[in-house]
């Protein structure tokens, strides 16, 4: 060592000869313990400390972060959005509409002659041998006989069901179309009584509404939506005004008040106006930018990003660890064991170490992964699952370390004396040769957690690690598989991957300063 | 010498053969079976067997009954025979889709070795001769950074900022929508051009561990005797690191580069997936996530022999190229 680390006594300073030969405290030559030495030399080191300040950065941010944020890992957010849809039509009619009463021959070529005739103003026409007689009623509504018996009508006017989308026959229809025509508030069809008022609603003899006769055809786009009568007042109201938009308040199910906006737009081609609702729905606030409530905006859950990042720093980095201990407390006992007895044990147990060295982990994790992914294992305990298989897969390199430096270890006087003193085996392992080991075994472990949140995060982000709804910065990352969000939404990703980048390299470079502080040899 | 090689050869023979026997154990007990998942479709189709039936008889197709050892014998005598099977995923012989596939692979790995080789190397003698200068500083971080760089952020960057922002290449794939037009030159070119961002990644991603381990070996190098020998002898600075220390550099890392060569072949399955480059990391990547053991097992035993070669491989050079070592 240098003098640096050789403290000036004061006392010699002041040059004071009475102090010269005297033991005070102040006159001693301070020696610094090996584990001081050690922290001294990793503190001059600048890179070392800035990957030390690094990490605990990372650590308050992933384990004070989450206990600070408003927000838990799994709290959706939503937002309001409208919603527009194709919601009905409704045309005006101004041409004839015909109602059969006998469809064999009020039908096809029978129908384009009645509108034949109906423009040029003739009462018969001819067809199949068969003379057909137009009779007004009104100016909407023309009657069509052949032989005297009633065979169609031709109306403007339409009988639509009030709470339905049934249709009526041809008896109560004419019945109804009649009544309006000529003014008159009752009419009989199929024996039954109804009663009309002025507006065209139609009454049966109990007084209950069960429909209406109007020259506006609406109908609804969806088939299971059944427009009500009011609506449809409503609507044909707006249409009389030429109103562009109307707001109408239904309840649904659960008896609560929707309010909807409705634009009508026309279509002059086809004399038809188009009803497209808008309604406030509650959707998922989903890739929301980046915000004064949600800093880094929301992922694709509607969750807070920034407190997803948090909760993903908490488990990548406690992945790390326990699956570093796993490999290190393995590691460790094979290779002492191994390296202590050396011989036919040494050679039996590192050829098994290299069965192990030789499997591919990459390809088993991932099979492993695809294996969870078949037996639908809960989220928890695939996590559980991927720490001891990362663990069980990673350990035969530290037993290599550990027994090459204890093989030359035993070697040395220190353990002449634990067996001339008559110690157990496994205390002489483990208590005197494994700690000559550990500056090594900690770069190593240091060097590993970096190795271990890599392989973590890659698992994660092909899907074969960390599942929802447990965050982890690798599975924040998988969102850039969605290539719309590559491209558009930076803050999904980036910062998951620069958290990743920036603690992997920290532990590498404190890992590296360990290693050269451990390491009495290197000179600064 | 002779004696070591035979003697490493028969080692590393048991040790593949228990490789084999865990991995196919493993492969046997995992739920993730391709039998199952193909039984289920056909037995939904209309008209069809049941499902039980189905089970039946395609696992005697497949070879699959009898217990996990009897398979595995039959598994390894067939491998003695040269049969190595047909992929259930890829419905062709295994050897012939390993065929297809490993060369592209093959080429990717080498051409990013060889950038690895000539960046790597060269950064890491200047960081070592510089020893604490802001350079060493700056290559020391950007190797860290390297080992550090997740392959699939840096990979996502890569595509965010060449294809989407600058549309330099494309996101995916190795060949363009117009491959089959084009002439056998223009053809090159495409795939050459699709490869571009793939073997940056590899490059970028693996060149940090040569260099970081170029510039230990400079630096042990640097204090040996010899040097301050040969600078009290007053050569030039010049001559001393690129004649004297440079040379004995070498040794270990020939080393190293000779026990990486064979890890050409293994593809690079990560990379590959991400760029859907359709070599062999990328299809056996399809076959694990499928379940097909064929192709799986082979492909597994192919990375273990890689493995045992690179080792046997660097432990040889080791001896030949540094003359004081002896191999007993």
């Amino acid at each position: 060592m240098s003098k640096k680390d050789i403290k000036t006594p004061l006392a010699a300073e002041n040059g004071e000869s009475n102090n010269k030969y005297s033991l005070n405290d102040d006159r001693r030559v301070k020696v610094l313990s090996p584990g001081a030495l050690v922290a001294k030399r990793f503190i001059r080191n600048r890179l070392a400390v800035t990957g030390m300040v690094i990490l605990i950065i990372m650590f308050v941010f992933s384990f004070i972060g989450g206990l600070v944020s408003p927000y838990k890992q799994d709290d959706k957010f939503y937002r309001d959005e409208k919603q527009t849809k194709d919601y009905a039509g409704i045309t005006k009619n101004t041409s004839f509409l015909y109602t059969p009463a006998d469809t064999e021959l009020f039908s096809g070529a029978a129908l384009a002659n009645t509108t034949l005739a109906l423009q040029r103003k003739e009462n018969s026409f001819m067809y199949n041998d068969k003379q057909y007689q137009l009779t007004k009623v009104s100016d909407d509504l023309y009657t069509v006989t052949v032989d005297g018996s009633l065979v169609g009508i031709a109306s403007i006017k339409n009988v639509f069901a009030s709470e339905s989308n049934d249709t009526f026959g041809f008896p109560f229809v004419y019945g109804a179309l009649t009544a309006t025509e000529t003014q008159k508030t009752s009419f009989t069809a199929d024996g039954k009584t109804y009663t009309l008022d002025k507006e065209g609603v139609i009454f049966d003899d109990a007084g209950k509404e069960i429909g209406y006769v109007s020259e506006y055809t609406v109908r609804a786009i969806m088939g299971d939506v059944v427009l009500s009568r009011d609506f449809k007042n409503k609507l044909i109201d707006a249409v009389e005004k030429r109103d562009n938009s109307f707001q109408y308040v239904t309840t649904d199910d659960n008896g609560n008040e929707v309010v909807a906006d409705y634009i009508l737009s026309y279509d002059a081609g086809k004399r038809y106006w188009d009803v497209r609702q808008e309604i406030d729905t509650r959707v998922f606030d989903t890739y929301a930018t980046p915000s004064k409530q949600h800093w880094l905006g929301t992922d694709r859950n509607g969750m807070d990003m920034l407190t997803r990042l948090m909760y993903g720093g908490r488990v990548s980095l406690i992945i790390g660890f326990i699956v570093v201990i796993i490999e290190t407390v393995l590691g460790v006992i094979f290779g002492g064991i191994s390296g202590y007895f050396g011989g036919r044990v040494d050679n039996l147990m590192m050829r098994i170490v290299d069965i192990f060295y030789c499997i591919p982990s990459m390809p088993i994790i991932i099979i492993i992964g695809a294996a969870m992914d078949v037996a639908n294992m809960a989220p928890a305990k695939r996590m559980l699952a991927l720490m001891l298989i990362l663990g069980f897969l990673g350990w035969p390199s530290i037993a290599r370390l550990v027994r090459g430096q204890i093989l030359s270890l035993r070697e040395q006087e220190f353990m002449t004396a634990t067996e001339a003193t008559g110690i157990r085996v496994s205390r002489r392992i483990f208590k005197h040769l494994i700690p000559n080991v550990i500056p090594q075994l900690i770069v190593t472990m240091t060097m590993g957690l970096g190795g271990t949140i890599i392989t973590e995060a890659t698992l994660s982000f092909l899907g074969l690690g960390v599942r929802f709804p447990f965050a982890s910065w690798g599975n924040i990352i998988n969102d850039v598989n969605n290539t719309f969000v590559l491209t558009h939404y930076w803050n999904i990703w980036i910062p998951a991957g620069v958290l990743l980048l920036l603690t992997v390299l920290a532990f590498n470079i404190v890992g590296d300063g360990l290693r050269d502080a451990f390491d009495p040899k290197m000179k600064r | 010498m002779r004696k070591y090689i035979v003697k490493r050869i028969l080692q590393s023979i048991v040790i593949l053969f228990f490789v084999a026997f865990i991995i196919y154990v493993l492969m046997r007990c995992l739920p993730t079976s391709f039998i199952e998942a193909t039984a289920r479709q056909k037995s939904m189709q209309p008209g069809s067997k049941s499902y039980e039936e189905w089970m039946q008889q395609l696992t005697q197709m497949y070879n699959m009954d009898g217990g996990i050892i009897v398979g595995f014998f039959r598994w390894l005598g067939s491998m003695f025979r040269g049969e190595f099977g047909d992929s259930w995923r890829w419905t062709v012989p295994v050897v012939q889709k390993f065929n297809d596939t490993v060369w592209l692979s093959f080429v990717m790995g080498a051409v990013s070795f060889f950038f690895e080789l000539i960046i790597a190397i060269p950064l890491g003698i200047i960081a070592a001769t510089k020893q604490y200068s802001k350079t060493d500083y700056v290559i020391s971080v950007v190797a860290l950074a390297g080992i550090s760089l997740p392959t699939f952020f840096f990979a996502s960057l890569l595509k965010l900022v060449f294809s989407v922002k600058l549309g330099w290449f494309e996101l995916y794939g190795l060949v363009g929508r117009d491959y089959n037009n084009l002439t056998a030159l223009g053809q090159f070119f495409d795939k050459a051009h699709h490869l571009v961002l793939p073997i940056i990644t590899l490059v970028v991603v693996s060149m940090g561990g040569l260099m970081r381990y170029t510039r230990t070996n400079m630096l042990e190098v640097l204090n040996a005797d010899y040097i301050r020998t040969a600078r009290a002898k007053g050569l030039s600075e010049h001559k001393v690191i690129y004649k004297h220390a440079f040379r004995n550099t070498l040794v270990p890392i020939v080393t190293i580069v000779g026990g990486s060569l064979p890890g050409l072949f293994s593809g690079a399955l990560i990379t590959e997936t991400l760029y859907s480059i359709p070599g062999i990391g990328f299809t056996s990547y399809q076959s694990m996530v499928s379940g097909d053991i064929p192709f799986f097992m082979f492909y597994m035993v192919f990375l273990a022999i890689l493995t045992l070669l690179g080792n046997l491989i660097s432990d040889i050079l080791y001896a030949v190229v540094d003359p004081r070592v002896r191999i007993s």
